[in-house]
């Protein structure tokens, strides 16, 4: 294989069907459907086994363990795509969030990620590919209502910056 | 062994995820603001490849490499998919990362992303603390 086609960020065309294969890789190997953000309710639930809170109380995390094996290897996956199988790495967040706004920030819309995601029963992951790939009119709701969050949001804070620096 | 092979898929979700970039803060920003097509083509592919591949399993009948059965589950349509999923989507665009790329974030050296981490795990929480309150 040609080390340079590895090695450079990968198009779409590449990128795409690599990620929709992790749906029957899943379905195939572990026999479970493909989805993310359930990990973080099985984090809180081993993180606070004594809690009263039925959402978390009620999570069957052991059940669901593969979950926690497969964001684990999220982690060592990332990392070797990163130092391993880039020319050099390349940043994913900005430079101006190497700050105590930026961190703030991440906090922050990170809420607005976890409680979303619950909220609504799933992330990118489990509506978008996997939702939408089986068909789900539930999953394209979902999805359509992340976009309009994201476009909102990129709406507002352009609005707010208008003319300024940024 | 279902654990081993899960984490073999999630290593090599983990590396797709970093080289098609769609754990890049970048990318996302230029997503939503319709500057590059890139995010979604690769979306767009992925279904495309995840529908096949679904259509076939379900039209083999096909069960697990160890005998089992697949499991689909399905998910009830409620208003938390709109209002949730709106919520979501600030915090996609805020912190340019979605529940899979927020760990690959992390694995790959992005170290401030663990904010979003805590900051997704206390959201969560405060869901779990909500949910009997809010409508669904």
């Amino acid at each position: 294989m040609n080390m340079n086609l590895l090695t450079e960020p990968w198009p779409w065309y590449i990128g795409g069907p690599l990620v929709g294969l992790t749906v029957p890789l899943l379905l195939l190997f572990v026999g479970k459907p493909f989805g993310i953000s359930s990990s973080f309710r099985h984090l809180c639930s081993i993180c606070m086994p004594n809690t009263n809170v039925s959402y978390i109380k009620e999570d069957n995390w052991l059940k669901e363990s593969w979950n926690l094996f497969f964001i684990a290897g999220i982690l060592i996956g990332s990392y070797i795509g990163m130092h391993f199988l880039s020319s050099e790495p390349i940043p994913l967040l900005p430079a101006h969030y190497h700050s105590w706004q930026g961190l703030a920030a991440l906090f922050g819309g990170g809420i607005l990620v976890g409680f979303g995601t619950r909220y609504a029963d799933g992330c990118t992951s489990g509506h978008s590919i996997m939702g939408l790939s089986s068909l789900k009119w539930p999953s394209l709701v979902a999805t359509i209502s992340f976009f309009a969050g994201g476009l909102i949001l990129i709406g507002i804070t352009s609005l707010l910056s208008w003319g300024g620096a940024s | 062994m279902k654990s081993a092979l899960a984490l073999i898929i999630g290593i090599y979700f983990g590396i797709v995820l970093v080289k098609s970039e769609v754990a890049s803060w970048f990318r996302i920003q230029s997503m939503f603001r319709f500057e590059e097509a890139h995010m979604y083509l690769v979306i767009g592919a992925a279904v495309a490849v995840g529908a096949l591949s679904i259509l076939l399993i379900k039209l083999l009948g096909q069960q697990t490499v160890a005998g089992d059965p697949i499991e689909f589950k399905d998910k009830p349509y409620q208003k938390g998919m709109i209002i949730g999923g709106a919520i979501f989507g600030f915090g996609w665009a805020i912190t340019g990362a979605c529940p899979g790329p927020i760990y690959a974030q992390i694995g790959s050296g992005e170290y401030l992303a663990s904010f979003t981490f805590a900051g997704a795990f206390l959201g969560v929480y405060l869901y779990a603390l909500l949910k009997p309150k809010l409508p669904h």
